[in-house]
């Protein structure tokens, strides 16, 4: 399986070096030019989603991207990667890709010192969640299934083969989260 | 590893292959945004500013930085003095996402630095070299960037110590294990982290290129000299289109190895800021705290 991880800001090093310790060959996607090549799953990292949403624009990567989305391809996004996804933004932020029937609130938990780690259930399984300047999902709409809540607020979903999550799996020794991806 | 320490480091791994720019007033921030910055620094006065003016330097007025604060959605960073816990104090009471304990500044203490364990907010300190990011990791900083010489527009310190850091640390990679005893001797810093830069050959947090960066090639040139992401301060908003030069220098630094897309991002910029040359200067920044 060929795993192409977004890779124009943020902690995407660390989806990489995850990915190939499970055995996948990945790829860093900056450009046009790196999608020609057929692939078979998708990663939005964690990073500035502002960043990303300018870069996505600039490299003209959006739209491709957005096209292999609504044909199904396989996502994982995590963090930034979930405002990606997501169709509404609390406050009226214009939305990225707008795949995903959710509304998210950005910045969430407040500035840096509101950041955290906590263990819940994801998936059957009790799992390290790394929380920094996270969003949660504040709906979700009929389609889209909720994998985990902490504290009350969604903050992983699930809706046909893209999963995001408000917390950074990359970060963790837990593999729960791509066991899940990598199986779709 | 205190947990606070660890999820500071992560803030900082965020902003990889991302720029930081300084900004000086709510609206900057909103163009360094909007031009993709992945944080801002917030100041009252750029570095260019600071030299041109002398006298001393402080921290930035709190109610200045809030006005940042509510002014973007990205983290928001600010400097304090070397040494100067107090200020720092009142940077994490205002809920700052990153302290930056800058030589762009006037130092308040010639000796010693804060201690950054004793802070929950996180800190960025400068270093010229391994031994210099080390002892400043080892005080708590969760991220380094390299001191280049601040509001110059001359890239050639910001090279010289991210060579320097990276030919240190390839030296440390090249020794025998029980040679390390005396190199954690000679950097003046804890064994442990002597290991770690050998088992690990990096730093054990993330390393900007910071000081003198002006154009989208300065960027692309620290980017492949080992920066992970890129700090610019008076390089905006001292030239002649702030927002198509804070865009291009974004889009450099996510592309940095390709030349065609550099070549055209660099057409057509308008003024870089005007620059000092690195003998033209009185004041070497990075000669302080060492």
């Amino acid at each position: 399986m060929r795993t192409g991880v977004l890779s124009l800001q943020g902690a995407f090093a660390e989806h990489i070096r995850k990915l190939r310790d499970l055995g996948n060959d990945v790829f860093e996607i900056r450009s046009q030019k790196d999608i020609e090549k057929p692939f078979d799953a998708l990663v939005l990292p964690g990073g500035e989603s502002t960043a990303m949403k300018k870069l996505l624009d600039a490299t003209g990567l959006l739209n491709p991207l957005k096209q292999l989305i609504s044909e199904g391809i396989p996502v994982l996004a995590t963090c930034a990667g979930l405002i990606l996804l997501a169709k509404n933004i609390e406050g009226g932020e214009e939305s990225c890709f707008a795949s995903m029937d959710i509304e998210v609130k950005r910045n969430a938990y407040g500035r840096q010192l509101g950041s955290f780690r906590c263990k819940e259930h994801f998936n059957g399984e009790v799992i390290e969640m790394p929380f920094i300047r996270a969003p949660y999902v504040t709906k979700v709409g009929k389609d889209t299934e909720i994998l985990s809540v902490h504290d009350d607020k969604i903050v992983a979903v699930k809706q046909g083969r893209q999963i995001a999550v408000s917390f950074h799996p990359e970060l963790t020794d837990d593999t729960a989260v791509y066991d899940m991806f990598l199986k779709i | 590893m205190n947990e606070q320490y660890q999820l500071n480091r992560e803030l900082a791994q965020m902003l990889k292959g991302g720029v930081i720019m300084d900004v000086t007033t709510p609206q900057q921030a909103k163009i360094a945004e909007k031009a993709g910055a992945c944080a801002v620094m917030a100041l009252e006065r750029i570095p260019a500013d600071i030299r041109a003016a002398g006298g001393v330097s402080r921290m930035s007025d709190p109610q200045m930085i809030r006005s940042i604060q509510d002014a973007v959605t990205i983290p928001v960073m600010a400097k304090c003095r070397i040494g100067h816990f107090a200020e720092a104090q009142i940077l994490e009471a205002i809920e700052i996402d990153y302290i930056d304990e800058s030589e762009v500044l006037s130092p308040a203490d010639d000796t010693y630095h804060i201690d950054k364990t004793k802070f929950k907010v996180p800190f960025v300190c400068g270093a010229r070299d391994l031994g210099e990011a080390l002892r400043r990791i080892n005080e708590g900083a969760s991220m380094i960037r390299t001191k280049g010489e601040p509001g110059t527009g001359d890239i050639i310190q910001a090279v010289r110590h991210m060579r320097k850091m990276n030919s240190d640390i390839r030296k440390i990679t090249s020794l025998r294990e029980d040679e390390l005893f005396e190199e954690a001797k000679n950097l003046k810093v804890p064994y442990e982290l002597v290991l770690y830069v050998y088992k690990n050959g990096r730093l054990p947090v993330v390393n900007f290129a910071a000081g003198g960066v002006a154009t989208p090639a300065d960027a692309s040139l620290m980017m492949q000299l080992g920066a992970e992401g890129v700090f610019v301060g008076s390089g905006i908003f001292k030239s002649g289109d702030p927002e198509k030069r804070a865009e291009a220098i974004v889009q450099a630094v996510a592309n940095y190895t390709d030349p065609v897309l550099i070549a055209k991002l660099s057409s057509g910029l308008g003024e870089a800021m005007v620059g000092i040359n690195e003998h033209e200067i009185e004041l070497l920044m990075a000669e302080r705290g060492k």
